[in-house]
């Protein structure tokens, strides 16, 4: 029983030369405690999708279409009032720049009390001390101090285990994770998502991850979504699409690792540029960069072939499974 | 903090040494004070005899030197025209431009926040539309214009406020008149802090709504959704505390200006402060007092700035009130 179904969600943004369809036809879902990551280059809808979970899509940017049932609510429709109670409570999020993401002017304890008393109503002294709790989970070091500082005190990674300690903070069922470690120094990276995995583990969250890193998906995820120019191109276990990748695209990305070359070659790479969502080539968006492209490819936006436990968005991929049954 | 304190003493200090060196320069410009002091009958031979006598003759710099010294004890020297003391002269008309600037504050404080907030919030609402819009024209209208009507609306056609002066006052401790304990007091700073807060009100407005607008699109305020925060709190707490951080600033420096405006709200609603004073006193050539009047109003410039910055540290956690370089 999943704990949050995506169906066909769609966002567009109205622009002065029309609609654009930011993300189409997205479709999936996540179980208690499962860990999920979205892959993609940037630009191909991936942050766009975790924030609409929220609706939290940036203006102009609206839901055009779909559900996004949780527990039975679907969040998509409820009234903003209703959505609140969920947000930073049952779904909470973690953002991709620490630096931005707290406020400059309340300290790292006024931002995280202030959670727990909108949600919880807790008492403030309650509150504080859970806050110092958590902070101490996240090994922020004398937390009872560090939590009358304000954020410019603080060190990117710091900063960032206090998003963590916030978004752990009520107890959520999910959380988001927009890029989590993108803009922090490459030997802080991993430091943060193992404490992401093992928190996540430990409390029994599920974790959606937005990343482009290929990496980090086959260490945190149990299940991977592939998206390209706005949709799901390809959906399974972890595991199997990183060995054994179905569709061209996520193989490409695969090929692209720089573990896939011998040192001093050039690494892989897949020609061409992802589209800019104002010009989506008809049919399959991925066809003028792939090499097993067809003529049904440049009009037919492809189906979704299903396996045993993933999809694939391809003609070629839908053929070859036809011929080898 | 005592470090802060002390650079921004000795700043204000050459400040006002600059201050005082125009101020004092000015007096070779504005005729011959002599012409003031005696009558047609003096013969030049005497007039000459005098010059020398108030040293007038001396060397720039040696008069103003003398003027300094005299100035450190508090001596602007003598009113041409009152035959008094100029700071005694000031110090009198300060409470009714004081009065008034804070008449002219209040109005500002009460209404730009709340409606600047509102037309950040609500950016294309019709009401936000009006206001951008009369605020435009708020600014452009001269300040002496808008007096004008204010007079001819609300004294003349309507009748609900005293059109010049300031009414009934009461002596409240060290001389110091008050117009705010009276309810005439009150009713004749209505109309003069009105034409005053003019052109600040509306700047301010627009001030406070692009710098919200800037904040509300900040990627903390994204985060305070995220959290699941009342409407009331992302926009009250944590959006305006961001907001007014630069709205300081250049509020401290407006209360500034606005004493300098305060000359022609005072000249148009005959309102005996210091404005006013000066400038009769400029019609007068009374020189004495036209430099205590810059002096004064250069030293409530430095106060206000310094207690500014001040504020700006207590409530900006990321400045440091420290000596050197922060």
């Amino acid at each position: 029983m999943p704990i949050l179904e995506v169906n066909n969600l769609e966002v567009r943004f109205p622009m002065r030369e029309g609609e654009l369809i930011a993300i189409r036809d997205i479709s999936f879902s996540i179980d208690r405690g499962e860990r999920l990551g979205i892959v993609g280059e940037s630009g191909a809808g991936k942050s766009v999708a975790a924030f609409a979970i929220l609706r939290l899509v940036g203006r102009p940017g609206y839901i055009s279409g779909g559900q996004i049932l949780f527990e039975g609510n679907d969040l998509a429709s409820l009234s903003p009032e209703q959505l609140r109670q969920f947000r930073g409570n049952q779904i909470t999020m973690i953002f991709q720049d620490p630096m931005m993401t707290l406020n400059p002017v309340l300290t790292i304890g006024t931002q995280m009390i202030e959670c727990l008393q909108t949600h919880k109503g807790m008492r403030r002294r309650e509150a504080r001390e859970l806050a110092v709790e958590k902070l101490r989970s996240v090994a922020i070091p004398s937390p009872e101090a560090r939590i009358n500082q304000y954020p410019h005190e603080l060190s990117g990674g710091m900063r960032q285990r206090v998003v963590i300690a916030i978004a752990l903070l009520t107890d959520p069922e999910i959380i988001i994770a927009d890029e989590p470690t993108t803009a922090l120094d490459v030997t802080i990276q991993a430091e943060i998502m193992e404490l992401l995995l093992e928190l996540c583990e430990k409390h029994q969250v599920a974790l959606i991850l937005i990343t482009h890193d290929l990496g980090v998906v086959s260490e945190i995820t149990q299940r991977a979504i592939v998206m390209y120019a706005g949709r799901i191109v390809e959906e399974g276990p972890t595991r199997s699409i990183i060995e054994q990748a179905r569709h061209p695209y996520t193989q490409g990305l695969i090929n692209a690792l720089p573990e896939r070359t011998r040192p001093g070659q050039r690494l892989n790479q897949i020609p061409g540029s992802m589209p800019t969502l104002m010009q989506i080539p008809p049919g399959c968006a991925f066809h003028p960069r792939c090499e097993h492209v067809t003529d049904v490819c440049r009009t037919q936006v492809p189906d979704y072939t299903r396996f045993d436990h993933s999809r694939v968005a391809c003609h070629w991929v839908a053929v070859q499974e036809q011929t080898s049954v | 903090m005592i470090a802060f304190f002390i650079k921004r003493l000795g700043q204000a200090l050459v400040v006002m040494i600059v201050i005082s060196l125009i101020a004092f320069s000015i007096q070779d410009n504005l005729g011959d004070p002599l012409r003031e002091l005696v009558g047609q009958s003096v013969s030049e031979a005497e007039r000459q005899a005098l010059r020398d006598e108030m040293g007038l003759n001396d060397p720039f710099l040696v008069q103003y030197w003398r003027f300094l010294k005299r100035a450190v004890k508090g001596d602007l020297g003598n009113s041409y025209f009152f035959k008094r003391p100029a700071l005694e002269v000031i110090m009198e008309k300060l409470p009714a431009t004081v009065e008034l600037v804070m008449g002219a504050t209040l109005i500002i404080l009460l209404f730009s926040i709340p409606i600047g907030v509102y037309c950040a919030i609500n950016p294309r609402n019709w009401f936000t539309r009006l206001m951008m819009g009369t605020s435009i024209i708020g600014i452009s209208i001269p300040v002496f214009l808008t007096a004008i009507l204010l007079i001819y609306l609300f004294s003349i056609e309507l009748g609900w406020f005293p059109s010049f002066g300031r009414g009934e006052t009461i002596v409240i401790f060290g001389g110091w008149h008050t117009g705010l304990l009276t309810s005439d007091g009150l009713m004749h700073l209505v109309l003069p802090s009105v034409a005053l807060s003019s052109i600040m009100l509306p700047l301010f407005i627009r001030l406070i709504r692009s710098e919200m607008m800037e904040v509300l699109e900040q990627e903390y305020i994204r985060f305070a959704w995220a959290k699941g925060l009342t409407r009331r709190r992302i926009w009250f707490l944590h959006a305006l505390k961001n907001t007014l951080l630069p709205v300081i600033t250049v509020g401290g420096v407006q209360i500034g200006t606005m004493i300098a405006y305060t000359i022609l709200t005072e000249t148009v609603f005959q309102w005996p402060g210091m404005g006013f004073l000066f400038l009769e006193a400029v019609n007068r050539v009374d020189t004495p007092l036209i430099i205590a009047y810059l002096i004064v109003v250069g030293l409530i410039f430095v106060v206000t700035n310094t207690l500014v910055d001040l504020i700006y540290g207590l409530v900006n956690p990321t400045v440091k009130l420290t000596g050197g370089e922060a």
